[in-house]
């Protein structure tokens, strides 16, 4: 082969393999929301008297007392919105899910603030990460609790004021992990660790499960005090559906 | 170099003592009815301590400086003269073991009313009951309400993020019903108070240095104290046994009312039950 021969093939090699990467590049998946999917959504209620939620004393911590001098602060064990609404319900798919664990996004914030936990319920997908962070003057030490010897591990972590946030999450789906401070006793919250979609009712009591792909479903309404409850429910091509869920006060 | 030794420890030890002897630290302002006793005891204490302190010290130096011997006589072939203690290091051990015996003896003998005047002394009989629970991190206290009882304490039924902190079962037991639990602790002035005291988990104290009470709490006893305070006002109450990794953070605070003020407190958390 002649030099010149020899310069075109080189050329006509690199033309294509550079075409080959292109073309390999731009067929790489582009995440776009399937257009058939939907999402479910509804209102939790309850039905009665909510039980009485007794005020918290936090003078040990005098930081925190301060905090709350205007507005007195009770326990969270039931919340009910004006309306009947009920808060900090987590409502997940607990059968027909067979999309990936974690189908939600984002890094989901657990503050510590006026010794309390911001947000009290926290829905999470199993492995997706979450932050705790420490927005008080006082350190804290939180202590999540999952079910002795199961797969989610007990940990207890300290964090004075000022600490960087804990960037972690959990392995393995739990309804619910009781999250307290080993500092402030009165300090309690829930990590709800699920499969798929969820949604957590507001003060209103309403909630939101956003992509869910069509199919028929098992609905599972989480509240701490009262026992679940379940709904099915089937999601056609793009229509939103509506669940709605009510607790009877005892 | 020896003698330069002795001066040192007679210069170190007045200069300590000059501090103590000055008063210039003093304690908190006493606001009980048998605090009196223990600040004796304890001035006693620094006194007796303070003289044997100055004593053996200043004997010590004297000693080193009468038989200090320089580089150039430590040269020459005779030795300081030197007498022994009579007896010798027998004679020693025993005459420091009397001597000490006897101060140690002594502050005992003097400290024993001040102990049994808090201790085997009974509680006055219309002395108001108040109960304290330690347990990490925090103190809580409760008043046995209208009906003058204390429910009884489940353990299985605590349960601090619902507030129910003694584990009362108030749907079940009916002298439970009107117990008042309190974050914080009021009594009122010049009043005897019976403080029933148990731990909810390990060791923990209760300090409050105004009152002159200090008393361990040992998991798994119930125990008791009674105290009167005499003064109004705000005091804190730490725990003075390390018993974890919150014990920095564990106080609570107790307030010394009038009647008038007690009585309305106690009304105003009942309400908060």
């Amino acid at each position: 082969m002649n030099r010149q021969s020899g310069y075109r093939a080189f050329a006509v090699l690199s033309g294509a393999l550079i075409l080959t990467v292109v073309m390999m590049v731009s067929q790489r998946k582009v995440k776009a929301s399937p257009p058939s999917e939907s999402s479910i959504m509804g209102t939790v209620k309850l039905d009665g008297t909510a039980p009485h939620q007794r005020p918290i004393d936090m003078s040990k911590e005098p930081s925190c007392a301060a905090e709350h001098k205007a507005n007195p602060v009770t326990t969270e064990n039931v919340v009910v919105g004006s309306g009947g609404g009920l808060k900090n319900v987590v409502v997940y798919i607990s059968e027909g899910w067979s999309g990936p664990e974690q189908a939600a996004s984002g890094t989901p914030t657990w503050d510590q603030h006026g010794c309390q936990y911001i947000p009290h319920v926290m829905g999470l997908d199993v492995n997706q990460h979450f932050k705790v962070t420490n927005s008080d003057p006082t350190s804290h030490n939180i202590h999540p609790m999952p079910k002795p010897g199961g797969p989610n591990h007990e940990w207890n972590k300290s964090q004075p004021s000022g600490a960087p946030p804990i960037d972690t999450s959990w392995p393995a789906e739990e309804v619910a992990i009781h999250v307290k401070c080993n500092i402030h006793p009165w300090m309690s919250g829930y990590m709800v660790v699920v499969k798929g979609p969820y949604g957590v009712s507001d003060d209103s009591g309403s909630f939101k499960i956003e992509n869910v792909p069509p199919g028929n479903y098992t609905l599972t309404a989480w509240q701490e005090t009262y026992t679940p409850q379940t709904q099915k429910v089937t999601v056609a091509a793009g229509k939103p559906v509506t669940a709605n869920f009510t607790f009877k006060a005892k | 170099m020896a003698k330069l030794f002795a001066v040192t420890i007679v210069v170190i030890v007045i200069l300590s003592a000059i501090p103590i002897v000055r008063n210039t630290w003093h304690p908190m302002e006493d606001i009980s009815t048998h605090g009196q006793a223990i600040d004796d005891q304890l001035s006693e204490t620094m006194i007796e301590a303070g003289i044997s302190f100055l004593a053996s010290q200043f004997i010590l130096a004297w000693f080193i400086w009468k038989f200090s011997v320089s580089k150039t006589q430590s040269k020459k072939a005779s030795p300081v003269e030197s007498r022994s203690f009579p007896g010798g290091a027998a004679g020693v051990v025993i005459a420091s073991f009397v001597l000490v015996g006897a101060e140690v003896l002594a502050l005992g003998a003097f400290g024993i009313k001040a102990w049994a005047n808090i201790y085997f002394t009974p509680p006055a009989a219309d002395a108001m009951p108040v109960q304290v629970q330690s347990g990490q991190f925090a103190f809580y206290f409760r008043y046995p309400g209208p009906d003058g009882k204390f429910g009884p304490i489940h353990p299985d039924m605590i349960n601090e993020a619902n507030q129910n902190i003694f584990g009362l079962d108030t749907d079940h037991d009916p002298d439970s019903k009107d117990d008042i639990v309190t974050a914080e602790m009021a009594i009122p002035v010049n009043r005897e108070v019976r403080l029933l005291m148990h731990s909810k988990d390990v060791s923990h104290s209760f300090y409050v240095p105004a009152l002159r009470i200090h008393q361990d709490f040992v998991p798994g006893l119930d125990l008791q104290l009674h105290f009167t305070a005499t003064k109004v006002g705000r005091y804190e109450i730490v725990c003075s046994q390390l018993c974890g990794l919150g014990h920095y953070n564990m106080r609570a605070y107790l307030s010394v009312m009038s009647k008038e003020d007690f009585d309305s407190w106690l009304k105003k958390q009942a309400t908060l039950q």
